[in-house]
């Protein structure tokens, strides 16, 4: 898509374009396709005419609407909306809708973005395909017949298919990164309390992040200093301000040392093409002037058992207060337990159910110290592991998926298989630090069918905490290079 | 039992801890199912953490604390329109057979 | 010690305390901290527990756990974290409760109850849950047909003290929770009433043989809305334990729930599994380091605690121990005499000691009021009235329920009753000689008496002509003393 979202709102804030207009073309882009891609749990058109009405009316009177006037973003399902339908794509909360607004939401509303509607994802944000949805599948913009990832299927989508110029979603083990890549867009982890999580509905607590979706680094970059900088309602988010990345994006990257993960990029796992796409950013880095180099973080192949411990865990914890008492869906019963009971079970669909489980026996006595407590001393060496490299590296380089986008129902039978897309992912959420996908170059699935097109593949650069200035740097200079380049 | 294998009534009683009515169908899948995982997920026992503390928070940060002032909070009928059910101002549940823990 | 027919035990009981600070809002938002609104009018996402809310450390519930810590000696670690306490209960928003596990802000303290050294393990903070009301079945939780909730309680920030089992007779567990509540509220961090429920008291009672060392197996007693009923719960307890020990069966460790119209105590677990709270620590929090000036501040805002109140007391008020404690265990009595005695022109601090221990009390007690709302000066006053022999004991006694009742200055009273005793010695001498002369006999068949019965008789006779002369108002003391001299 042509518009960038820095250059929709310099040119509805200079009144040379009206939000209404802008907004019209994403209305019709989504009449025209949503009923096959499915981004949407729901499409907010009314509320978003008026709030672009609005932004038009600021700009006529001399006002300043924000450094977002006027640009169409989507939000995950998952983040609370005052008064608009906040279901997490789950049958537990359907219809409820909250009483107040995230933080994130309150910001990119008061930087003048027009807001159209609530993305599909995974419900609760577990999953890596949006196939675990209670209300159906998002289909992959490229390929209809495939996923566009997940947890935030829907706002990766939505973005990839014009019905808006920029997204949020929330990543947790991947959530942003991996659709962002599937659906050939820039998908955001910031580091862990650079964003506020006031009003993201919880998953695992000490690992999702709220990050944005664009289609360019640079708009990215626009969407993370609005919506970053402290929250005092939130007690893990970071004391400062946003970081400025815009200024500093252009820079270039002489100088910089980047370091290729071994283990994460030479896995077996890891489609043929999509490794390559790593060798060849790394080569076009140093090209660009930057030291490139292979590095080795071994813990990282135990990421995903001590994600698959504390993210359930965690979690288990979290989706505890959905019991038909306050809110959302109630299933009768002989007494309060039979209540909470079948509501829980009628309510979760069964990923969740699985997580809830699995995070319930990790903490449970006689097994925490073996399980949880294990995995949160893994996390620490991870952590360390980071750290010796980074000492080393300015930042890393990774696939974000090990593969193009599968085909639907292609790895729903086996909880594992599903998980392993989450590889090369997990450990920055272990280690709280900042990471993202940057759309290099397209590939063939390994299960094309003659005459299929090809399908985006990520690369995915990593910093360490509060390392976004590099990070973003990094990646545009990747996006440069990018084959069909920007 | 191997380690990282759940028995049928392990799985009954995890159940319970965490208020899902299983139905035994699910029971059926949901045993090997999470055997499998757990399986895989108890490959960290392998690494050696001695000595090493855990991280509950990837972010060093201590002391965060809010003024003790008092704000008004939600509106009754706002809270209570989202409920299931309601009386009197309250919310309420089917009969809850015990004290509290 | 409790003896039966075969075996003298020994009773241990440990208390569980929680404590509602008295914060102007909850511990983890800013929702009002009162007790008695509408109910679900002091709610928000976050003690709702919403989906996407966060909590946020109230600083002041630290610092009055700082305050705790000082006053029973507590250590401080440099480092304490919230946990998550998870079971399922209508009563709280998240099913999880946000507590404090393995690593409390303070432990290892102690309280001085009559002498003795109670231990106190661990004080730290919690939230406390809504209410629930049963509808259904006369109110009781087990016949309810359905229940109520109301959240205004939820997020309310509580500190939960456990003491070691240090404490033997019920008696003792009495006097702890005495103490422990003069203590609190003395150091500003609680208004502690049992009846509203700001302070809560479980206890755990076990027995064991005399001579062991050994813990026998305790239950856990709930649902004590008094002193009282804690006595008389743990007396029960007690009983019914010998008993089954006696009769060689074990006792089982359970919650027992204090049933106060039966004077019972009844089994409360109901028959679900044994509750495993899955503790972990809280991620949406991050710990508390308390620095060196936090500390230095709570410790210059200390306020004069009830021991060292009680010894000073005594000491400048030549005071009985006895009498020292009612004045500082009674809230805001102590502060009441003290007041008093600063107005004092004449009379002693002991003489105020004296009507406030018996009069004062007494009156309050009667009409369940607060000494809040005595004015100090007015006892002050008629302290003075007394000792400058304006009036006697006798007559004060009705002039001070007078003055408070109605809010008078005594010196109005004994104004407007005209019952300013004579205290002019030449006034009363001449009373005296009026009262010899017309006498005369008395005063002889005193002169020639035998014995000092005799004596006496004829001695108060003529001190009964005396005051009748003075239609009761002469000044006692100063009569006697003219009598003795004239009588030689």
């Amino acid at each position: 898509m042509a518009d960038s979202a820095i250059a929709i709102a310099a040119d509805v804030r200079a009144g040379r374009r009206r939000a209404r207009d802008v907004l019209e073309q994403h209305l019709a882009q989504i009449s025209a396709r949503e009923a096959d891609v499915h981004a949407f749990n729901l499409v907010t058109a009314d509320d978003a005419r008026a709030r672009a009405d609005e932004i038009d009316d600021a700009v006529s009177r001399g006002d300043d609407p924000g450094p977002l006037a006027g640009v169409p973003i989507a939000l995950k399902d998952n983040l609370c909306t005052r008064g608009v339908a906040t279901t997490c794509s789950s049958r537990i909360l359907d219809g409820w809708r909250p009483p107040y607004d995230a933080t994130v939401v309150e910001r990119v509303h008061d930087a003048g973005a027009v807001i159209v509607g609530k993305t599909n994802l995974d419900e609760f944000a577990m999953g890596s395909s949006t196939e675990n949805s209670a209300f159906g599948a998002t289909r992959n913009p490229y390929d209809l017949s495939r996923v566009p990832g997940g947890s935030s299927g829907g706002s990766a989508a939505a973005v990839a298919a014009g019905f808006a110029t920029l997204a949020l979603g929330s990543d947790t083990g991947g959530s942003v990164r991996q659709p962002a890549s599937l659906c050939g867009v820039v998908g955001v982890k910031p580091t862990y309390g650079a964003v506020s999580r006031y009003g993201l509905v919880a998953f695992a607590s000490s690992l999702d992040q709220i990050g944005p979706f664009a289609t360019s680094v640079g708009d990215a970059a626009q969407l993370l200093e609005v919506i970053a900088g402290h929250d005092p309602c939130d007690s893990t988010s970071i004391a400062e301000a946003a970081p400025a990345l815009l200024a500093d994006l252009e820079r270039g990257v002489e100088g910089l040392r980047v370091g290729v993960v071994e283990e994460l990029t030479d896995n077996e796992g890891i489609q043929d093409d999509v490794k390559a796409a790593v060798e060849a950013a790394a080569d076009a880095l140093a090209a660009a002037g930057a030291k490139t180099d292979r590095v080795s973080v071994p813990s990282t192949m135990y990421g995903l058992s001590a994600y698959y411990l504390i993210a359930p865990a965690e979690a288990s914890s979290n989706l505890a207060r959905y019991d038909g008492v306050r809110y959302g869906l109630r299933v009768d019963g002989a007494d309060i337990s039979d209540m909470n009971a079948r509501t829980r079970d009628s309510g979760f669909g069964v990923e969740v159910k699985r997580r809830i489980m699995l995070g319930t026996y990790a903490l449970s006595a006689g097994y925490y110290d073996a399980y949880y407590g294990q995995a949160q001393r893994v996390r620490t060496l991870i952590i360390r592991e980071f750290e010796r490299a980074y000492e080393q590296f300015d930042v890393l380089l990774a696939p974000t998926a090990p593969t193009v986008a599968f085909e639907l129902g292609a790895k729903t039978a086996d909880p594992l298989t599903m998980y392993l897309n989450d590889v090369c992912t997990i450990p920055s959420n272990l280690a709280g630090h900042a990471a993202m996908s940057v759309p290099f170059g397209s590939a063939l699935a390994s299960d094309a069918t003659s005459g299929a097109s090809a399908l985006p593949i990520g690369v995915q650069v990593l910093a360490p905490a509060r390392g976004e200035p590099v990070m973003f740097r990094v990646a545009r200079a990747v996006e440069q290079a990018a084959p069909g380049g920007a | 039992m191997s380690e990282g294998s759940l028995t049928r009534a392990e799985v009954e009683h995890v159940a319970r801890l965490a208020r899902l009515a299983l139905t035994d169908d699910e029971l059926d899948a949901l045993t090997p199912e999470l055997s499998k995982i757990l399986e895989h997920a108890a490959q960290v026992s392998a690494l050696d953490t001695e000595g090493v503390p855990p991280t509950a928070h990837p972010l060093p940060l201590v002391n965060v604390f809010r003024p003790d002032v008092a704000r008004p909070g939600l509106a009754r009928d706002e809270v209570l329109a989202e409920a299931p059910a309601a009386e009197d101002g309250r919310f309420r549940v089917p009969r809850i057979l015990g004290e509290a823990p | 010690m409790a003896a039966t027919a075969t075996q003298t035990w020994e009773i241990v009981i440990g208390l569980e305390v929680h404590c509602e600070l008295a914060t102007a809002s909850k511990l983890f938002c800013a929702c009002r901290n009162e007790f008695g609104d509408e109910p679900n009018t002091n709610v928000c996402p976050v003690c709702l527990g919403l989906p996407g809310s966060l909590p946020v450390l109230n600083e002041r519930a630290v610092e009055y756990a700082l305050r705790v810590a000082e006053a029973l000696h507590l250590d401080v670690p440099e480092h304490s974290i919230f946990s998550r306490k998870n079971y399922f209960y209508p009563d709280m928003p998240k099913n999880y409760q946000t507590s404090q596990y393995d690593e409390p802000i303070t432990r290892d303290g102690w309280l001085d109850v009559d002498g003795e050294r109670v231990g106190v393990t661990r004080a730290h903070l919690e939230e406390d849950t809504g209410k629930s009301l049963h509808v259904g079945g006369g109110g009781r939780i087990h016949d309810a047909d359905h229940s109520l909730v109301d959240y205004n309680r939820a997020g309310v920030p509580l500190l939960e003290l456990v003491s070691e089992p240090d404490i033997r007779p019920a008696e003792q567990a009495k006097r702890s929770v005495e103490e422990l509540r003069a203590t609190l509220l003395a150091i500003g961090v609680s208004d502690v009433k049992m009846e509203e429920g700001s302070l809560r008291v479980d206890a755990n009672v076990s027995l064991r043989p005399e001579g062991s060392s050994e813990f026998g197996t305790r239950t856990e007693i709930k649902n004590l809305n008094s002193l009282r009923s804690l006595v008389r719960a743990v007396e029960f307890e007690v009983k019914r334990q010998s008993g089954l020990l006696e009769s060689g069966e074990r006792v089982v460790q359970e919650t027992r729930h204090w049933d106060e119209d039966g004077g019972r105590t009844i089994s409360g677990r109901s028959k679900e599994e044994a509750h495993d709270y899955r503790y972990f620590p809280e991620p949406d929090l991050v710990p508390v380091a308390p620095t060196d000036e936090m500390r230095t501040r709570v410790r210059g805002s200390m306020p004069e605690l009830p021991a060292a109140r009680r010894a000073r007391l005594i000491d400048q008020w030549d005071i009985k121990d006895e009498d020292a404690r009612v004045l500082v265990d009674v809230p805001g009595l102590a502060d009441y005499a003290e007041r008093a005695v600063a107005a004092l022109t004449s009379g002693t601090p002991k003489d105020v000691a004296n009507w406030v221990r018996q009069d004062v009390l007494g009156y309050l007690n009667e009409r369940g009021l607060s000494p809040a709302v005595l004015a100090p000066e007015m006892l002050a006053e008629l302290v003075g009235l007394v000792a400058d022999g304006t009036i006697s004991r006798g007559q004060a006694k009705d002039v001070l329920t007078e003055s408070m009742a109605d809010e008078k200055w005594p010196r109005d009273i004994v104004e407007a009753r005209g019952l300013a005793q004579v205290s002019d010695t030449g006034e009363l001498g001449a009373v005296v000689d009026a009262v010899f002369a017309r006498e005369a006999d008395t005063v002889e068949q005193y002169r020639a008496a035998t014995d000092d019965k005799d004596r006496k008789k004829k001695r108060n006779a003529l001190m009964g002509k005396v005051m009748a002369e003075l239609k009761g108002k002469g000044n006692p003391q100063l009569v006697n003393q003219l009598l003795d001299e004239r009588l030689g």
